[in-house]
């Protein structure tokens, strides 16, 4: 790890005006940039850590949506979230093992936008909003491809609002070495319609497959998956399974979620 | 009744208490006042050639001591290889030399370049990365037959070809086992390979070399499981020096798995480097860092025949095997796909005819060497392998066809070159079945297929060879090492002893073992028993522990060494008593005379031996320690049985182990929890190398699976609640406990029935997959049961997870 100066502001005033440094980066949980700091392989100049501002912490219900502060812990979520949103709180319980999820907060994980991670299914699927300091940015907007998303430097997420579905579930087939997600699936029924969002399968990042989202929209059972396949084209093919295996495992794991929430 | 103490006890383990509480002494923890550290500035190309070094910026950067090339190390040794084998020709293999820093060509990615000594291990690091190392990249040679034909790339420019042998065993069985082939009524023909393996030891590897000005003594403590060897090996072949001005020191080790067997750079580096600079040199490798400088393990691309006759007899095995060595000859590698591996061919069966061919190749990637079970486990995959698609093919029970050709009558002489002492092949095969609950098994897999899932019952036999003996034979095999083991036994003033064992204990539990067989030999409590290893300072010459050998050739030397001490503690009490010697007998840690109520106590006697005031001064000396070592006559061949039950997602390939039996033959047992625990590591490094681990190169040499986000370790939720059993027992008759080896097992017995079982389960489900190569993973499953190929051959694209769509 090279040397960085370290800031603990205790407002998002503080935290914005302290990532206005060139060079400056938030820090959330540090589930992937101390690793990446200890490999050498990222050299901030100031790491400006987000654990203390206890503005942007914890879960609250608002109407018939959950508004999640972006340096949420997924250990709170999935203890907070249980009885409101348990398809959200399912997703969190399963993300890595307690450590991670102790540390590990959801502004980072949707700010790092790993195209692996689980968090993005969910407000993908939840057509949710993220609310930074400056803005609130929809989801459809917001993931634009493996690792990039619509943030600006140094904006910082402060909030996630999720609206809450009348049905949900997330299910994720393992990396058998990184149990990271090979293939995730966050189905959200709504009034208004099915959303299913695919994590951890495309070159691209996060997804909507909306061929399922259709076919559910009219029939939320897995037998209306029937038939679909998601193309494998766009799929990351890798030492873990090819892009083939992928898409197979999206119709897996959607009809699995399907069910499971059902 | 189980006994409370003593051999047969499960006296649960003392040094656990160290280990579980953090007061372990491992060689990170060792701190040296003064000491500097190094880091390794390593090759991030599988070949290249080295057409410059520019460290000026380096060496002006803050802490640094000094940085070495190899330039250094010119007039130094290289590291030495341990075996020479000698091909079916009589040609002795090729063996490239083995510089300790790259000489003008890197070889494989993770091949040290330079080493920077500063007073921080991130300044070294920070330095390093200003080296500017001016490196030629050349194209890389990766699979292994591609590495063998006419033109392919060299990885070592002086050598004729890729080809370190091409070995033939036994090669005059090879007319006869061509003849049996062709003379078959049935000929069952498997290709596979045998995946290549990163160890990853809990403790990665780290070494201190220390030098005393004063003196001019060396001291290197290392992550070693044979510190005699490395003093040996780093002394006399690379740095010079003789034994008695060095001294190495493995202190607590933290899992070996046979990759901290071999002599390392990093090692010589060390010790040498703190001369140079006259200061202690510190090394600890990183995890990235171990996967790119430890040894491999595996690695073999194998396609075997076994010819049945028209009563389903076995007539005739023939192998045809390419292994790989990497880029150098690591330590013991040469001898791991020949006197390992071939000599294991017959398995538990009598069959008359054996041909093995293996052909060791160099290819630009880490070193492969031996692994948990080195050799063995190839045999037994391919064998066990080939055996359950034969049965498949004839549409005959698996079981039926194994019992069938059991070796049943000892000795047993096989077809290649070894003599199995003793065994009971049909006994365990009784217990697995007992404990498999065979007859139930089809209940259990409709209660699967209710679920979705497919249900499958793999089987499998295992013998292996271990405390590989005696020397005079391995020397004309090819080693260039003796392996015998060694033991000395100190008897304190006021009864204690001391054991001092050329055995290494990292993670074995010599420590509570051993002192249950003195215990018992002496009738005191365990407690009065004290292990000392792995400091050449305060042991015998020994050869250290691998290749399940410490309780067979190191518990049979101090076996050996304690007798002695007790004849002799036999004439002090018999002077004392004033009786003849004959007639004294040591039982409950008292000497009698027998026939009479005339006793003394064990402690009496110790001090009288250290305190001779009435003692027989004029035929015997005074004290109690005697050294012996011990060369065994032969191996020990532990057997047995094994079953695994698993499930089979459909949807998705993913395997999931539902049960898992092991009914070994270990001879006597001393501490049957640790053997139990033994055995449940073995079956899970032998299911991780079925389900999960896989080290994957591409085609340019890099390492596809380089930490643990790629490379897939087994953990607890992997695995069922194991079935072990080992109260099949056949003693071995050579060596004084009836011991046999039973570190290595699990990984040897485990692969061959996971793999069995997958197939059986998908059969089950109307797929015809034949074969499925290790790893199974989810992916590559569903693509066999998609119409994927059996096997990658090896090549890159085969390696991988992934598995062809079509």
């Amino acid at each position: 790890m090279y040397n960085f100066e370290f800031e603990q502001p205790t407002t998002v005033a503080d935290a914005v005006k302290a990532l206005s440094e060139e060079d400056a980066q938030a820090l959330g949980g540090g589930q992937t940039l101390l690793p990446t700091m200890k490999q050498r392989l990222a050299m901030p100049s100031k790491l400006v850590s987000l654990t203390a501002i206890d503005e942007i912490k914890g879960v609250k219900k608002d109407g018939d949506q959950l508004v999640i502060g972006g340096g949420t812990t997924h250990g709170t979520v999935a203890r907070e979230a249980a009885a409101s949103y348990p398809g959200l709180a399912g997703l969190a319980s399963k993300i890595g093992d307690p450590a991670v999820r102790n540390r590990g907060t959801m502004g980072g994980s949707l700010a790092n936008n790993d195209p692996s991670a689980c968090y993005p299914a969910a407000l993908l699927a939840s057509g949710g909003t993220v609310v930074t300091d400056r803005r609130e940015i929809a989801a459809d907007d917001y993931f634009q491809g493996m690792f990039t998303t619509a943030l600006e430097e140094g904006e910082i997420i402060t909030a996630v609002k999720l609206p809450i579905p009348e049905k949900s579930n997330y299910q994720k087939f393992e990396q058998p070495a990184s149990r990271f997600p090979l293939v995730g699936v966050f189905v959200a029924k709504y009034a208004g319609g099915v959303r299913v969002a695919v994590t951890g399968a495309s070159n691209e990042g996060v997804f909507r497959w909306t061929e399922a989202e259709e076919a559910l929209s009219g029939d939320f059972s897995a037998s209306a998956l029937e038939g679909l396949s998601a193309s494998a084209e766009g799929m990351i093919s890798d030492i873990h399974g090819s892009s083939e295996y992928r898409a197979h495992l999206i119709g897996v794991m959607t009809k699995r979620a399907v069910t499971a929430a059902a | 009744m189980p006994k409370d103490s003593g051999i047969g006890a499960s006296s649960k383990r003392r040094e656990d208490v160290r280990f579980l509480t953090g007061a372990g002494n491992y060689t990170d923890d060792i701190n040296i006042r003064g000491q500097a550290h190094v880091y390794f500035l390593r090759s991030d190309v599988a070949h290249g050639k080295i057409n410059g070094i520019d460290s000026s910026t380096a060496e002006a950067m803050p802490g640094v001591v000094r940085i070495f090339t190899g330039k250094d190390f010119e007039g130094i040794g290289g590291l030495p290889c341990g075996w020479q084998v000698t091909d079916r020709h009589g040609e002795v293999m090729q063996e490239p030399p083995h510089p300790v820093l790259a000489q003008g060509k890197v070889r494989h990615v993770g091949d040290p370049i330079a080493a920077v000594v500063a007073d921080t291990a991130e300044q070294a690091r920070d330095a390093a990365e200003a080296i500017e190392v001016d490196l030629e990249e050349l194209p890389a040679v990766i699979n292994m037959k591609e590495a063998l034909k006419e033109g392919a790339t060299k990885v070592h420019d002086d050598l004729t070809s890729n080809l370190c042998y091409d070995w033939g065993f036994v090669e005059e069985n090879k007319g006869a086992v061509e003849e049996a082939i062709q003379n078959a009524a049935h000929v069952t023909t498997l290709e596979l390979v045998n995946n290549r393996l990163v160890a990853n030891p809990m403790e990665p590897r780290v070494a201190v070399g220390d030098f005393e000005r004063g003196t001019g003594n060396s001291t290197l403590y290392t992550t070693s499981q044979n510190p005699h060897v490395i003093r040996l090996l780093m002394g006399a072949f690379v740095l010079g020096i003789p034994e008695h001005k060095l001294r190495v020191v493995a202190p607590d080790v933290g899992g070996g798995f046979g990759t901290k067997i071999f002599h390392y750079a990093e090692e010589a580096f060390c010790t040498f480097a703190a001369k140079a600079i006259n200061r202690p040199v510190k090394w600890t490798s990183s995890r990235s860092e171990a996967f790119i400088s430890d040894a491999h393990g595996r690695d073999h691309v194998t396609k075997i025949e076994l010819a049945l006759d028209a009563d389903n007899n076995f007539t005739a095995i023939r192998t045809e095997t390419h292994a790989n060595m990497g880029a150098y000859l690591s330590t013991f590698a040469p001898s791991v796909p020949t006197w390992l591996h071939g000599v294991l061919m017959a398995g538990n069966y009598k069959t008359p005819n054996i041909y093995v061919n293996v052909k060791a190749v160099f290819t630009n990637t880490v070193p492969v060497d031996a692994y948990r079970g080195a050799g063995r486990p190839e045999a037994t995959y391919q064998l066990e392998r080939v055996i359950d698609k034969a049965a498949r093919e004839l549409g005959v029970d698996p079981i039926a066809l194994r019992r069938q050709n059991f070796i049943t009558e000892f000795p047993y002489d096989t077809p290649v070159a070894v003599t199995y002492d003793t065994g009971d092949y049909g006994a365990t095969m009784d217990k697995l079945e007992e404990m498999a609950d065979i007859a139930g098994f089809a209940e259990r897999r409709k209660q699967s297929e209710a679920k979705g899932k497919l249900r499958g019952l793999g089987i499998n036999c295992y013998i292996e060879a271990c405390g590989i003996a005696p020397s005079n034979l391995v020397g004309q095999l090819g080693a260039r090492a003796g392996l015998y083991e060694s033991a000395t036994v100190r008897v304190n003033a006021t009864g204690g002893l001391v054991v001092m064992t050329g055995s290494h204990s990292h993670g074995q539990g010599h420590e509570t073992a051993f002192p249950q067989v003195i215990a018992d030999m002496i009738g005191i409590d365990e407690s009065m028993v004290e292990i000392v290893h792995g400091d050449t300072a305060n042991t015998p010459m020994g050869m250290g522990t691998y290749g399940s050998r410490s309780l067979a050739v190191g518990g049979s030397a101090m076996v050996r060494a304690a007798e002695k001490v007790i004849n002799k503690a036999k004439k002090i009490a018999a002077h004392l008593m004033e009786a003849s010697d004959a007639d004294i007998e040591l039982k409950d840690g008292a000497f009698s005379v027998a026939g009479t109520d005339k006793s003394v106590a064990w402690g009496d006697v110790c001090l009288a031996a250290y305190v001779p005031h009435n003692y027989p001064l004029e035929d015997i000396e005074p004290g109690l320690e005697e050294t012996a070592f011990y060369d065994p006559s032969n191996f020990t061949y532990p057997s047995g049985a094994y079953a695994c039950e698993v499930e089979v997602d459909p949807d998705t390939g993913k395997v999931t182990i539902e049960r898992m039996m092991a009914a070994d033959d270990f001879g006597n047992v001393v501490n049957p929890m640790i053997v139990s625990g033994q055995v449940h590591g073995g079956l899970a490094q032998g299911i991780g190398q079925a389900l999960l681990e896989n080290c994957v190169y591409d085609e340019n040499g890099q390492l596809l699976s380089a930490s643990y986000m790629d490379y897939a370790m087994p953990r607890a939720a992997d695995l069922p609640n194991f079935e072990v059993d080992h109260s099949c027992a056949t003693p071995c008759t050579h060596n004084p406990l009836g011991v046999k080896g039973c570190g290595e097992a699990g990984a040897i017995g485990s692969p061959p029935s996971v793999v069995n079982a997958v197939i059986d389960a998908l059969n089950s489900g109307g797929k015809d997959v034949p074969h499925i190569d290790m790893p199974m993973s989810p992916a590559r499953v569903w693509a066999a049961m998609n119409g994927a190929a059996a096997t990658g051959h090896g090549t890159a694209e085969g390696r991988s997870l992934g598995g062809a769509s079509s």
